[in-house]
């Protein structure tokens, strides 16, 4: 029978998924952006999972309120990706020193 | 083990291997595409919960809005990805280390980790029975009634990132022809035209 447990352990093995993503791609903003949307959705299978076996729908309506952030980081990142690409020509991420900061 | 186990566990391998495929994959439009696997996946597993409308939302919004952005994004981008792949053998110690670590703290928690006595009596909105009302309207009923005013920040949010969006990746080239609907609106054609009589052998002299 497949519990609560499972469901916490898939979404924990996808969060390091993205936290492996990002130190492993670490010029490449791109698949960062992609490791991040992953740990978001982690995050949505942990508060969906603990609200369907504890029979509470504040955890969906909160899922819904992250996918709206999350489609709005994305939507902006990747609006900032190509501003950048398109003053400086590459997407590197160490070459992203503009503002010397 | 039911045809659900069997399910689930479908669904968690495809997520956890697709997502594993995001982050190695040398093409990064092959990462759009098993990112889209691991989010369809993902919204499996959000059926088999009984969430369907967030399970829906996911193929919708994610599926269809921000995967096929990041797709948008990494055709337009003239970007030399084999560069910046080059170095992805360096980090690999390091990522694996930190990912290692992560992973264990996790296993840790994971292990020790029990329900608290009264989180049942804390629910805020127990799920209804789903032959009174099924998933889609028992959300909308909390949504629209409970949590009306974050649902409308939730739509502001949407509007900022929108015009954010349009206003950093608007371009005004000054190299080409654009119409300018005032000027030809507040055009006057006694001031932008002229009759002259011409006499005949004459000319305009």
């Amino acid at each position: 029978m497949v519990g609560l447990e499972h469901y916490l352990t898939v979404a924990a093995a996808l969060f390091v998924i993205g936290i492996f993503g990002i130190f492993l791609n670490r010029k490449n903003i791109i698949i960062i952006l992609m490791s991040i949307e992953l740990m978001l959705l982690s995050v949505n299978i942990n508060l969906v999972a603990f609200s369907s076996f504890l029979n509470d729908l504040v955890g969906q309506v909160f899922t819904m309120f992250i996918l709206t952030v999350a489609a709005a980081e994305a939507a902006i990142g990747l609006a900032i990706l190509v501003c950048f690409f398109r003053n400086r020509g590459t997407i590197d991420v160490e070459d992203v020193n503009v503002m010397k900061g | 083990m039911g045809i659900a186990d069997i399910t689930f566990y479908a669904f968690a391998v495809t997520l956890l291997g697709a997502a594993f495929l995001v982050t190695i994959s040398r093409n990064p439009v092959h990462s759009v595409l098993w990112l889209i696997l691991s989010f369809v996946s993902a919204a499996g597993m959000f059926v088999l919960l009984g969430a369907e409308f967030i399970a829906m939302l996911l193929i919708i919004v994610y599926v269809g809005a921000v995967a096929v952005l990041f797709l948008f994004v990494v055709m337009m981008l003239d970007v030399d990805f084999a560069a910046l792949k080059g170095e992805m053998a360096r980090y690999f110690p390091i990522a694996a280390i930190v990912g290692v670590v992560l992973l264990m703290q996790m296993a840790l928690l994971l292990g020790s980790w029990q329900e608290a006595e009264g989180a049942l009596a804390l629910r805020q909105a127990p799920t209804p029975d789903l032959d009174e009302m099924h998933n889609t309207k028992a959300l909308g009923m909390i949504l629209y009634d409970q949590y009306f005013l974050l649902f409308q920040v939730a739509g502001l949010i949407l509007l900022v990132a929108m015009i954010g969006a349009i206003v950093l990746t608007l371009r005004h080239r000054k190299d080409i022809k654009r119409q300018d609907v005032v000027a030809q609106m507040h055009r006057d054609p006694a001031k932008a035209m002229e009759l002259k009589d011409v006499k005949p052998g004459q000319g305009l002299g």
